[in-house]
């Protein structure tokens, strides 16, 4: 059984954009001013990571919830849908 | 897109599909606009559609290959401890026969797409791997037209059906409905575990295409108020978990770690054993209920399905609201037509639709029940693990009289929830639902 995110993701096709859908508007407050960082939990996969000095947003494997967006203590993830036909593509559903 | 549209709908899931077969059968011109490379790419549920509703907009489906993974027969009710499960099944055989496919299974990728065909058959213009960013309004306010990712963007129709699901940010940029709060809606994530079909068969007991369903609830959320389950496709069964979205900021606790202790409880384990996973996805269910229910209509515009928060969280019941309200939705746009007017003085037909069909009345009936889930966490926290220590108690054969293993049982349970506690669960849970 795949216990880590990357083998579930793994399992999906995606149609990755060259552009991120997903931005964090100021990243200073992510390292600042939001304590509970609650976007490195609640993310299904696992989109934001704690890297050094900032958090990185590997948009590629993004299941296009939304949680992120309304998760965010400080409003500050600007989420738009991926281009038309982009992003994840679900086979089965 | 320089053509004038008769409708617009945003979204080619079961609300905004129905819609457009309705509209389409009746020679309005319509257009539906899918962001996903083909309908149902972006979409998820649990696995469960309901034939009624579908029949009530393509009557013979079974007919036209409407791609149907299982047939329900059996629905059962799981309550997990750490350890044990206690279950609840009900199998009719009137779910073989007279009520086939009252409810079955299917997978949205392959559903939504022959769904749109039959819309597509009928007239509708579906268009896919478009995003509606925006509407389009007058200089009044009213809803004129959407906007769209394409070079050629705009497009303009009489009138708009925001069918375009629970996350939207469409929605909060618009104002038609305000953005989701955390604490309104579950996330949930599901596996798709593929199996042999006879060993899914042999498993769950069924066969010839007939299938079970599986509700879990207990301390599997991690005291988060959530539920899971397993549903039976042709060759493979759908696990999902999902709870509150603010409970999962609350504890960190992690979606997919989640739903692998759920695949490695004792009770959950043999149903998927030697399964290979072959999909991994995730999705919000609009768990608010009836106060998260938003204005469902406006000068030139009608909000349908998920969109509109429409779903029945104790009755697993949401694609059929969906199929539901978009016929609803689509009843209106036609007397809208006739009247030449899509302003709100016509459109509101439509709500007052809605709250005469099982829609609004099922959400108002148990409107009160979102917030027992959120004050009786003992229901996914000490609860489950009571009840199984006065099980275990009571059925541990070991030459204990019976009064003395009865009293231990009755312990085991109260040192866990407090009697006056459960009184209260027990009463609150009647009020929530009656």
């Amino acid at each position: 059984m795949s216990a880590k995110v990357e083998d579930k993701l793994f399992l999906n096709r995606f149609n990755v954009d060259d552009e991120s859908h997903l931005r964090l508007i100021d990243p200073d407050v992510c390292m600042k001013k939001c304590d509970d960082q609650p976007c490195l939990y609640i993310c299904p996969a696992n989109v934001y990571k704690m890297e050094k000095d900032r958090v990185s947003v590997n948009y590629e494997g993004c299941l296009e919830c939304g949680s992120c967006r309304v998760g965010c203590p400080h409003f500050n993830i600007d989420w738009r849908f991926p281009r038309g036909g982009y992003g994840v593509r679900h086979k089965f559903g | 897109m320089e053509e004038k549209f008769d409708a617009a709908i945003v979204g080619a899931g079961p609300a905004g599909i129905s819609a457009a077969c309705i509209l389409a059968d009746r020679g309005v011109k319509v257009i539906v606009l899918e962001r996903g490379e083909y309908p149902g790419s972006k979409n998820m549920f649990g696995g469960v559609l309901y034939g009624r509703c579908l029949g009530r907009i393509i009557p013979d489906y079974a007919q036209k290959n409407c791609p149907i993974e299982r047939n329900i027969v059996e629905s059962r009710i799981s309550y997990l401890s750490e350890q044990g499960s206690i279950s609840f099944a009900y199998r009719d055989h009137a779910f073989f026969e007279e009520l086939q496919n009252n409810a079955f299974t299917v997978g949205r990728a392959k559903f939504d797409r022959w769904f749109a065909d039959q819309a597509r058959a009928k007239g509708a213009l579906v268009v896919c791997s478009t995003v509606v960013t925006d509407l389009l309004r007058d200089e009044a306010g009213r809803v004129i037209g959407v906007k769209t990712d394409r070079a050629d963007g705009d497009l303009r129709a009489k009138v708009v059906l925001l069918a375009d699901g629970v996350n939207s940010p469409l929605a909060a940029r618009s104002g038609f409905r305000p953005e989701v709060r955390p604490g309104k809606v579950a996330l949930a994530v599901k596996e798709l575990i593929a199996l042999p079909e006879e060993v899914i068969d042999e498993r769950f007991g069924v066969s010839a295409g007939n299938g079970v369903t599986n509700e879990i609830l207990g301390n599997v959320t991690a005291g988060m108020n959530g539920v899971a389950f397993i549903y039976t496709n042709r060759r493979s069964v759908s696990i999902g978990i999902g709870a509150n979205l603010s409970d999962f900021a609350r504890q960190r606790v992690r979606p997919y770690e989640m739903i692998e202790r759920l695949k490695l409880h004792p009770a959950i384990s043999p149903l998927i054993k030697d399964g290979k996973p072959t999909e991994y996805i995730a999705h919000w269910l609009p768990e608010g209920g009836f106060e998260t229910v938003p204005k469902l209509f406006g000068d030139g515009f009608l909000i349908a399905g998920d969109s509109a928060m429409l779903f029945n969280a104790l009755h697993r019941e949401g694609s059929n609201l969906a199929m539901a309200s978009g016929r609803l939705a689509a009843a209106t746009i036609l007397d809208a037509m006739e009247k030449g007017d899509f302003s709100s003085r016509t459109l509101q037909a439509y709500g007052a639709r809605l709250e005469e069909s099982f829609v609004l009345k099922d959400l108002k009936k148990y409107r009160r029940f979102p917030s027992f889930l959120e004050t009786h966490k003992e229901l996914f926290t000490t609860l489950p693990d009571g009840v199984s220590a006065a099980l275990r108690t009571i059925l541990t054969v070991d030459e204990t009289p019976k009064k003395t293993s009865q009293r231990a049982a009755w312990q085991a349970m109260r040192s866990r929830t407090a009697p006056l506690r459960l009184l209260h669960l027990i009463w609150d849970a009647w009020r929530s639902i009656r």
